[in-house]
């Protein structure tokens, strides 16, 4: 337990190393891969950093022929960030000149600029004596030998993106969400595209040696997409995904040092994508939940609609009255069931949940009333849709055969306001007649009620 | 430089492997989903890593199951993420693969535990390597001909890519270009779809397996993608795309014995030079295709320039239609 206390609340010098620098890389890609994620461009951190491999072996290579340490980490850091940017610049240039897509175009850059490395560090291998093994760890990361150096970098570029987000935040939104507008506003479209993907590439390149190839796409990827499913405004966004992209990284680094044995790069993917999962089924702006139960609500809502409806109907033609004069009396079950395509099962089911909305009296499965309220809430509910019905045939030029009753879906949404707009516009005060022909009898029937 | 006949077993292995790519990458493109190779490489791991546990053993038919069987989960994965939480495709892709690849890690360091198994060395074959490991001979005239085993793998698969995509090409071609059409003739695209990834998670596993993933990754996207420069022709572009993977893992093998040289190195990796190979190939169709290359498109449009400058020079005669 002491232990526990001790990694999560960084009281020793190593862990705490370790763990606040991957925090500040957590919450620098989470914020930059916001807008990478708006762009649909979210695999570009997995294409430059495959890119970075050919710039680490040429660098070894020059850094050897002047006489240096092959690996000193500045010149490595210079190597990776030229081919990054090279990368970054062929995929523009690809896809801006040509017909082929981001998607081909970052594959192609990836695949080839990662063979070139390939083949840079064959041919480095080959040098005699310039102890070159090892090399190719730079882009494979190792997070829990982290010094302090590497912490330093990762906040100087943390601090970068951040402040250059914040500078270029109503540029980058709009860029982000409507790239043809900014050009027709003048803005330089391609300079910004270009700064953005400068920083990528910075977060790219220092996180890359720092934790490794796959963390660092996963935390350009995961947090924005996570934090998108929490809210729809962007500035909510990037700070929710730079909390996720720090949360995960404080969760993932202090797991693995109580953990030794494990792979810290890998737990703090796992760490991410448990979160991802979570945002995925809960998230409060669009998360599956969330979304299938406003579907079920909806589908409820609009059934039982139907089903006062129905019953509303069937009382109008049995009574025979002027509408408005109704009373409320008992219809039976089989004569709902005639009327529409139920089948006894969900017609069952539908005055059910009428019956939780207080809309039924009493129910004895062969006879149905419906309550005081059920009555009001029948009438209100017919006449919104007759209206709109009647609205669809006169004002919107849609013929009465085409005005069905699953095609005007949107009479189960009308607000007062509208309500009211309609009322004025067709001039009507009381329940219309339906413009089917009462009681359905089938596609042509005779339109009784739009006698307009 | 020096040709063996080792050197003519690489190049025809990595023209097998390059166009059993080549076939289903041109799908990958049309549809926009080229990053599918390279996702499906990392995120075998688990499938690796679970048929080892299993098995207990190395042995290549588990691991290929393993893998396959995960490279197929990588798709279907990355379709659920992105239609149930309204995902980008590319950003799903991504989640997926670096999760599985984590997962994977995890399950490795387990079992490094009880035995070596080095992620790099299961992930990574080495296309130098592969005409030592033979099968079997076949004896031709004299000469007497070593079957190296990738060679028939390769070639299984690409022999199984190019049927499949005889026997279904109305399919694939009308629910790459429009699956709701495909939905609405009877088509089943979802089925198409899961197909193709099928198609694409054996030939990739089956490839990096043999020969190494860099080339797998390359000649899944790069061909096809030059080859989409080239025509407008599905079958064209099916043809051209085998073609220029074909030329390229000469060429790269080449490259890889001679250009180091240049620099006074002795040779280096043939892989990675078979990537690069087919990625000048682009560069030069990128330029010079005739109809959408650079190239091309400078001239006509100095060719329309320089037309309007002769209608404005001849003044009056000329109607002018507004």
């Amino acid at each position: 337990m002491d232990t526990v206390w001790r990694v999560l609340f960084l009281l020793d010098y190593n862990t705490r190393l370790v763990v606040l620098s991957t925090v500040i890389l957590g919450v620098a890609s989470g914020l930059i891969g916001s807008f990478l994620l708006l762009r649909k461009r979210s695999l570009m951190g997995d294409a430059l950093s495959h890119a970075c491999l050919p710039g680490i072996g040429l660098a070894f290579i020059f850094m050897v022929m002047a006489g240096a340490s092959g690996k000193s980490l500045p010149g490595l850091l210079v190597g990776a960030s030229i081919t990054g940017l090279a990368g970054v610049g062929f995929v523009l240039l690809i896809r801006n000149l040509s017909r082929v897509k981001d998607d081909a175009a970052m594959g192609i850059v990836l695949s080839v600029f990662f063979g070139l490395g390939v083949a840079v560090l064959g041919m480095v291998q080959t040098i005699p004596d310039a102890s070159a093994a090892g090399l190719e760890t730079f882009i494979y990361g190792k997070t829990a030998s982290m010094v302090f150096n590497d912490f330093l970098l990762l906040a100087g570029v943390a601090f970068l993106v951040l402040v250059a987000s914040a500078i270029l935040m109503k540029e980058f939104t709009l860029l982000c969400f409507d790239e043809g507008f900014a050009r027709s506003l003048g803005w330089p479209v391609h300079r910004l595209d270009m700064i953005m993907l400068a920083l990528v590439s910075a977060v790219t390149v220092v996180g890359l040696q720092a934790v490794g190839l796959i963390l660092i796409i996963a935390f350009l990827i995961i947090p924005a997409a996570a934090a998108r499913f929490w809210t729809d405004d962007l500035r909510n966004m990037l700070i929710v995904a730079a909390a996720i992209g720090g949360v995960s990284g404080w969760l993932g680094a202090s797991t693995s040092a109580l953990l030794p044995g494990l792979p810290a790069g890998a737990i703090i993917v796992l760490v991410a994508a448990a979160i991802f999962l979570f945002s995925l089924l809960f998230g409060r702006a669009r998360g599956v939940v969330r979304r299938l139960s406003a579907q079920v609500r909806l589908r409820r809502k609009v059934g039982r609609q139907h089903l006062l409806r129905a019953v509303y109907e069937i009382l109008e033609r049995n009574q025979n009255k002027d509408p408005g004069v109704l009373s409320n009396e008992p219809v039976s079950f089989d004569e709902v069931l005639r009327l529409r395509t139920w089948t006894p099962v969900r017609l069952r089911r539908l005055i059910q949940s009428a019956n939780r909305e207080d809309h039924i009296d009493r129910f004895d499965g062969v006879n149905l009333r419906l309550s005081e309220s059920g009555f009001g809430e029948a009438a209100r509910t017919t006449r919104n849709h007759r209206l709109w019905e009647m609205f669809l045939i006169t004002h919107a030029d849609i013929a009465p055969s085409h005005v069905d009753r699953d095609a005007d879906s949107v009479e189960h949404v009308l607000s007062p306001d509208m309500v009211r707009e309609l009322e004025r516009k067709l001039d009507l005060r009381n329940i219309p007649l339906s413009p089917h022909g009462l009681g359905h009898v089938g596609v042509g029937a005779v339109d009784r009620g739009t006698g307009i | 430089m020096m040709w063996f006949s080792l050197d003519t077993w690489i190049v025809v292995i990595g023209a097998l492997c390059a166009v059993a790519c080549a076939l289903p990458g041109c799908f990958l493109v049309l549809r926009k989903m080229s990053m599918m190779g390279d996702a499906i490489s990392h995120a075998v791991l688990p499938g690796l890593a679970i048929a080892f546990l299993v098995t207990g053993s190395r042995s290549s038919i588990g691991m290929f199951v393993g893998a396959a069987v995960v490279g197929v989960l990588t798709a279907v994965f990355t379709q659920w993420i992105s239609s149930w939480g309204n995902v980008d495709k590319g950003a799903s892709m991504g989640i997926v693969f670096t999760s599985l690849f984590a997962l994977g890690l995890l399950l490795i360091v387990q079992a490094a535990d009880h035995v070596d198994l080095d992620p790099s060395c299961v992930l990574y074959g080495a296309i130098e390597l592969t005409p030592l490991d033979t099968v079997g001979t076949i004896t031709i005239g004299s000469t007497v001909l070593e079957i190296p085993r990738a060679f028939v793998v390769l070639g299984v698969v690409a022999l199984l890519n190019l049927l499949l995509i005889l026997f279904f090409f109305k399919e694939f071609r009308i629910s790459s270009f429009d699956p709701e059409l495909a939905d609405t003739v009877g088509i089943p695209s979802g089925f198409m779809h899961y197909l193709l990834m099928t198609m694409v998670a054996v030939t990739t596993v089956a490839s990096f397996e043999a020969v190494g993933s860099i080339i797998v990754i390359a000649m899944l996207v790069v061909p096809a993608a030059t080859a989409h420069l080239l025509t407008d022709r599905l079958g064209w572009m099916l043809f051209l795309s085998s073609i220029i993977g074909i030329v390229s893992a000469g060429l790269g093998h080449l490259m890889a014995l001679t250009v180091p040289g240049w620099f006074g190195f002795k040779d280096t990796n043939t892989s990675g030079m078979m990537a690069v190979a087919v990625g000048l190939i682009f560069f030069a169709a990128l330029v010079l295709s005739p109809r959408y290359g650079l190239l091309g498109k400078m001239l006509s449009v100095r060719r329309i320039e320089v037309d309007e400058a002769e209608v404005e020079s001849e003044g009056e005669e000329v109607p002018k239609v507004i």
